[in-house]
């Protein structure tokens, strides 16, 4: 079996990919890091470089799982990638990072966390950064 | 103490409350579209000429002053944080300054060009001050025949020294002039080049021109390249400089601007040549060669002081001749045109008020920007977060609404389309857009005062060559076209290989290909980054 997270490097990603390592050791399933930008920008964060990958990789080595790491830097959005994916993997459960988004910011841009969480034929688990309490 | 009571009157009007927020708009926008690679300050004067129909003629002026310099100074922060020049004049400061950036030195980098870009931009808008009246008094006398050589040097020398490709550079030019030549023939009426399409007797609007070749030859270069591997930002604080940085920097500062002025003050123009030398010269004169390549605080103050002092220098000939050499200067004159304003020598005589609040709004518009642009460094460089769709879909808006607004005429909008796939194909095949923009409105300019030398002259083609200053200035050309085979004989003499060391320094700027020779303001690539272009 397998479990999708998507991640970038920000707060919320590093939430979800910490609990999609808890997930994937408890379950013994293969993690899917997926990490994609629509490459529209010309400077973009969120896409993961050459060394960030590598530290990833270090990372999620030492984590003990069977994991894999996509990584697209041109194309469709974020939420369409990562369905694409649990979709081609069959992924039993989705782990994405919810962050704050005003109703505008919502209504003009839309979401990606709403559209993964819709859309998905899975379970899908959204984390948000203080969780804990 | 003439010219001082006028710069002081010239401040007066340029700080008014309304002018003063036009000079602030102005130094913004135009930081705002320096900064953005691709989008220079030339395409976002052609956006605002319709807008500024109804403004006063000085007030748009002081603005588009303000979005020049500005411009100059948002290239620099571009060059130093993403390594993309935005323009060819800042390509030397990549070299230097995103290596600084590199070294998490980026905030000094920032900071010696911008007070290096002030003092550079100051000294230099002072001798324009200086020198424009004599050069006006010169130029009242000369004659037709060597005004018209003026005009052909400039071409020239825009055309074949800078351009990295002389072939490119004359097919472009050769485009401009033919499309200056459409619509009816000055002296005898007769139509040219219109295809029997009534409305392009009147010629082709110079603003239906430069939009559609700066901003639609843009928008399709990028929507055919919009999916590339994005960069990262070098994170960046406020720009500061340490005491060892204020000492390594004066020197090149004053020396830059020596060098940028009398290059721009020609009119052959280009900030290439200064910027170049500039840094050449701080090369050989430091203390710490060995930094050199390695990111050197005074290879980014040198050739950053040269390029502002250069666009100060630019303006010399454009106001006191009415002779552009550069694709921003070019637009403002063309929108003085299309105010029913004559420029040329006269300019100072018959609009001093509009001469001289422009020059002070120079003054404003340099101070607004070292105090803005300081504490803003980080938030411009956020603006490279843009994406690129929703970008270019207002430029593409306003491009056509601009066009259109011109003369109400959906046959403009054609043209526009038409105009704009040519801009689209000079950059697909690597063709300079400055010469083909100078060439569109130098040519009608030039095509009088040549009609009239041949008209003073009987119609004998000797009537070229009457005055002395005309002879001298096409020897002039002889030389400076003929100048690379003799350094080419004399290298081959004296046994040296033909790339000098200096030429290899360019080679390792990495310029993603996508945006050599992309740029609105970046005709002229230096052979260096052509040799990147390929790879």
């Amino acid at each position: 079996m397998t479990i999708v997270v998507g991640y970038i490097p920000s707060p919320e990603g590093e939430a979800a990919l910490d609990r999609a390592i808890v997930e994937a050791q408890r379950s013994g399933s293969r993690l899917v890091v997926v990490n994609s930008s629509k490459g529209d920008q010309l400077v973009d964060d969120k896409l993961l470089d050459a060394r960030e990958f590598h530290l990833l990789d270090e990372r999620l080595a030492s984590a003990g799982i069977d994991f894999w790491i996509e990584r697209s830097s041109q194309g469709s959005d974020a939420a369409e990638n990562i369905l694409h994916v649990a979709e081609a993997q069959r992924a039993e459960l989705i782990v994405i990072g919810l962050r704050k988004r005003t109703s505008i910011g919502k209504f003009i841009l839309g979401s990606t966390a709403q559209r993964i969480i819709l859309q998905a034929h899975c379970p899908v688990l959204s984390v948000k950064v203080n969780s804990g309490w | 103490m003439d010219t001082f009571n006028l710069l002081m009157d010239g401040f007066a009007s340029a700080l008014t409350p309304m002018n003063l927020l036009f000079a602030f708009a102005g130094v913004m926008l135009g930081t705002a579209v320096g900064v953005l690679p691709g989008i220079g300050p030339a395409m976002a004067v052609a956006l605002l000429l319709p807008v500024t129909y109804g403004m006063e003629t000085s007030s748009a002026l002081i603005m588009f002053a303000g979005i020049y310099y500005g411009g100059m100074y948002g290239g620099s922060t571009t060059s130093i944080l993403l390594n993309t020049p935005g323009e060819s004049a800042t390509v030397i400061t990549a070299i230097e300054g995103h290596k600084m950036a590199k070294a998490g030195r980026a905030a000094q980098a920032l900071a010696t060009a911008a007070i290096g870009s002030f003092i550079a931009g100051t000294i230099g808008t002072a001798l324009l001050v200086t020198i424009a009246p004599f050069v006006v008094k010169f130029a009242v006398s000369i004659g037709d025949p060597s005004y018209f050589a003026i005009m052909v040097l400039a071409l020239i020398t825009v055309t074949a020294v800078l351009g990295s490709s002389k072939i490119r550079g004359f097919a472009s030019l050769g485009l401009g002039l033919a499309i200056g030549l459409v619509g009816a023939d000055p002296v005898t009426a007769q139509d040219r080049l219109t295809f029997g399409i009534p409305t392009l007797v009147d010629g082709l609007d110079i603003v239906v021109v430069a939009v559609a070749i700066f901003a639609i030859g843009e928008a399709l270069w990028i929507a055919a390249h919009l999916r590339t591997t994005p960069a990262k930002t070098i994170p960046v604080g406020t720009p500061w400089m340490g005491k060892e940085d204020w000492k390594r920097s004066w020197k090149p500062w004053l020396r830059g601007t020596a060098f940028g002025f009398p290059f721009g003050a020609l009119p052959a123009g280009g900030a290439e040549v200064p910027t170049f030398l500039s840094y050449v010269t701080e090369k050989k004169l430091s203390k710490h060669p060995e930094e050199f390549g390695h990111g050197a605080i005074e290879g980014v103050a040198g050739p950053e002081a040269a390029n502002n002092a250069s666009a100060a220098g630019t303006l010399t000939p454009m106001l006191a001749l009415g002779l552009p050499t550069n694709a921003t200067a070019a637009v403002m004159l063309a929108f003085l045109m299309m105010k029913g304003i004559q420029p040329g020598p006269l300019l100072f005589e018959n609009e001093p008020e509009l001469v001289w609040a422009l020059i002070a709004s120079l003054f404003i518009g340099n101070t607004l920007l070292l105090l803005i642009n300081l504490p803003l460094a980080p938030m411009w460089a956020k603006l490279l977060k843009i994406p690129r769709p929703f970008l270019y879909a207002g430029i593409l808006f306003f491009a056509t609404l601009g066009a259109f607004s011109v003369n109400m005429q959906a046959m403009d909008l054609w043209m526009l389309l038409l105009i704009g796939l040519l801009g689209f194909a000079l950059r697909r095949f690597g063709l300079p857009v400055l010469p083909l923009i100078l060439g569109v409105i130098i040519c009608p300019m030039a095509e009088v005062r040549l009609r009239k030398t041949f008209q003073l002259s009987n119609g004998d083609i000797s009537g070229l060559w009457s005055e002395p200053l005309a002879v001298g200035i096409y020897i002039l050309i002889a030389v400076l076209l003929s100048l690379p085979l003799w350094i080419a004989l004399f290298r081959r003499l004296r046994g040296k290989p033909a790339v000098s060391e200096d030429a290899i320094a360019i080679d390792h700027i990495e310029v993603p290909s996508d945006e050599a020779g992309a740029g609105s303001n970046q005709p002229t690539n230096t052979s260096g980054l052509k040799g990147s272009d390929k790879k």
